[in-house]
């Protein structure tokens, strides 16, 4: 009896400053609207400017970077295969990858998002992410599904056939890469769980590494590997491929600042620290193990050091930046090569060799050199020591979707359409056999 | 008339030239080509990947002479394109039946 009459007390006491702070409410209103993120032009700017940048890393520089590599007979068909990769997911993206990245997948979204935004719906010119346009984060990220994808061409040049490629671009982007999306800057578990990922060491990187590798495996070595000359028939190709993919990676990096803020500044600072870090230790690394460094020696250095600081970029200090760029150049080298050769599996342009082990890498000593004081969360070295195993998880998690489904998409491509060309294709080369065209 | 082969190192055509031109030879064909013959090739390493390349550029000039000239011009090639290393080249030298100026239908030496 006695609670009923509290109860009901309570119950008018609560209707009372309910109706007074509902009374109350515009104001507040008013006061919140104020609050709410306007759009911002400087950030604007930038992030147009990055999303122009990161596009750049995939046309011309990844396409330039890997067309350099292959034997002369196949250059075309690898500029193909990027080029034809960076439309077709430009459309997957529109149509239903952004959606399952990053809208809210009701009782998945733990994993991955909903349909919501399929086609783009509601996404309108007044649209807004944070300070800048909606179609503007759209964009940016799009050009992140863009690259990841690509970078698996690296692994099945000169012997996969182009039909099936599209169709496996198209299913691994919306099967691996928007939830593992969604994981990390989605709202997904990865985020919940304090894995730091400023710029996509796991969405990308690892993310396409992981895929190589497996594509890599499953389509076989290239006919004559280990005996014939496989020599790269234009390294100036490379180069310049090489310089862009850096140039452009600061959109990359600092643009997932999605802000033109200091967070930005710093994330330049880093990569360019890490990245020359890297390219000069896998350069002094073939000095010593082969007696000369090599153009291609330094280029793929400086690769490494980009991939490697990609995820720790919002969070490391310019130190810790030199140390992951010496980390990864000694430990993408060492990959790319020996190890490489002793396993005996056909990655041809070493993308689990410098896109995975650097992305595991940079992931790993993110968790060691994170700076509170930069990026918000402490690494080992500040005394967090349960960060790293957080990044484990995050690495293992991204691992495993990766691998096991890029096995399965390819396995199901292998009986439904064929993975591979002809022998007699291979030997000819894919630019004849597969486009009917060729560098005179 | 006799054709003249000769396989030298590239970086002598110049000078090889030169020399059959002061004879009053005056047309030449030439080939870039690949050889090997107890010049050894050399190795390129991408990524860790040891290529062995056998074979090595070289040049070959086609000339067709008058025969009596023949020995002047294998004297010139000689002394042209000699460095005294190995990999200096070879000469060849055959027959040629019937030579024509296409532009003026102009037969065997007065074709030369």
């Amino acid at each position: 009896m006695k609670f009923n009459h509290l109860k009901r007390l309570a119950a008018t006491a609560s209707a009372a400053t309910a109706v007074s702070i509902l009374t109350a409410l515009p104001a507040f209103a008013q006061e919140a609207a104020a609050e709410a993120p306007k759009l911002d032009t400087g950030d604007t700017a930038w992030m147009l400017t990055s999303t122009a940048l990161v596009l750049m890393m995939t046309v011309p520089g990844l396409a330039c970077f890997y067309a350099g590599m292959v034997r002369k007979k196949n250059v075309l068909s690898v500029m193909m295969k990027v080029f034809a990769t960076c439309c077709l997911m430009t459309i997957m993206w529109m149509v239903v990858g952004y959606s399952l990245a990053f809208t809210d997948g009701g009782g998945w979204n733990a994993y991955v998002g909903g349909f919501d935004k399929l086609f783009l719906a509601g996404l309108g010119k007044e649209s807004m992410t944070g300070t800048i346009p909606e179609s503007l984060f759209m964009t940016f990220q799009m050009t992140f599904a863009i690259i990841t994808p690509a970078l698996i061409v690296g692994s099945v040049v000169d012997r996969m056939k182009f039909s099936t490629l599209l169709v496996f671009m198209a299913v691994w982007v919306v099967v691996v890469y928007a939830p593992v999306t969604h994981w990390v800057w989605g709202g997904g578990f990865l985020a919940d769980d304090g894995v730091l990922d400023f710029a996509g060491g796991t969405v990308v990187h690892i993310n396409a590494g992981i895929a190589g590798l497996v594509a890599a495996i499953v389509i076989g070595r290239r006919k004559g590997y280990g005996q014939e000359n496989m020599a790269p028939s234009n390294l100036t190709l490379t180069v310049i491929g090489a310089a862009l993919l850096w140039v452009g990676w600061f959109g990359f990096n600092a643009g997932s600042a999605v802000a033109a803020n200091e967070s930005a500044g710093m994330a330049m600072a880093v990569t360019q620290i890490a990245t020359a870090a890297a390219a000069l230790t896998w350069m002094f690394s073939e000095w010593l193990v082969h007696g000369k460094p090599s153009v291609l020696g330094i280029a793929s250095g400086a690769i490494a050091g980009l991939v490697a600081i990609t995820p720790a970029s919002g969070y490391v200090d310019p130190k810790g930046a030199l140390i992951i760029g010496l980390a990864a150049g000694i430990g993408c080298y060492i990959f790319s090569t020996g190890i490489k050769r002793a396993l005996g599996y056909d990655d041809s342009l070493d993308v689990f060799g410098v896109h995975g082990v650097g992305g595991i890498i940079g992931a790993l000593l993110t968790g060691v050199f994170a700076v509170e004081a930069i990026g918000g969360t402490a690494g080992l070295l500040e005394g967090n020591f349960a960060q790293v195993p957080i990044q484990v998880w995050g690495i293992m998690a991204t691992v495993v979707l990766s691998g096991l489904a890029t096995f399965v998409i390819l396995m199901v491509l292998k009986v439904v359409m064929g993975l591979r060309v002809s022998e007699a294709q291979e030997q000819q080369g894919l630019d004849l056999a597969l486009h009917d065209e060729s560098l005179h | 008339m006799k054709l003249i082969i000769a396989i030298i190192k590239p970086f002598k055509l110049e000078e090889v030239r030169s020399a059959l031109t002061d004879l009053g030879l005056q047309g030449m064909t030439v080939t870039e080509v690949k050889g090997y013959g107890r010049q050894k090739g050399h190795t390129e390493i991408y990524r860790g990947a040891e290529y062995a390349v056998n074979f090595l550029p070289k040049i070959k000039i086609e000339i067709v002479v008058p025969s009596a000239q023949v020995d002047k011009a294998l004297e010139a090639i000689e002394h042209a394109a000699k460095t005294g290393q190995i990999g200096d080249g070879k000469i060849f030298v055959s027959p040629i039946e019937h030579t024509v100026r296409i532009r003026t239908g102009e037969s065997d030496d007065n074709a030369l």
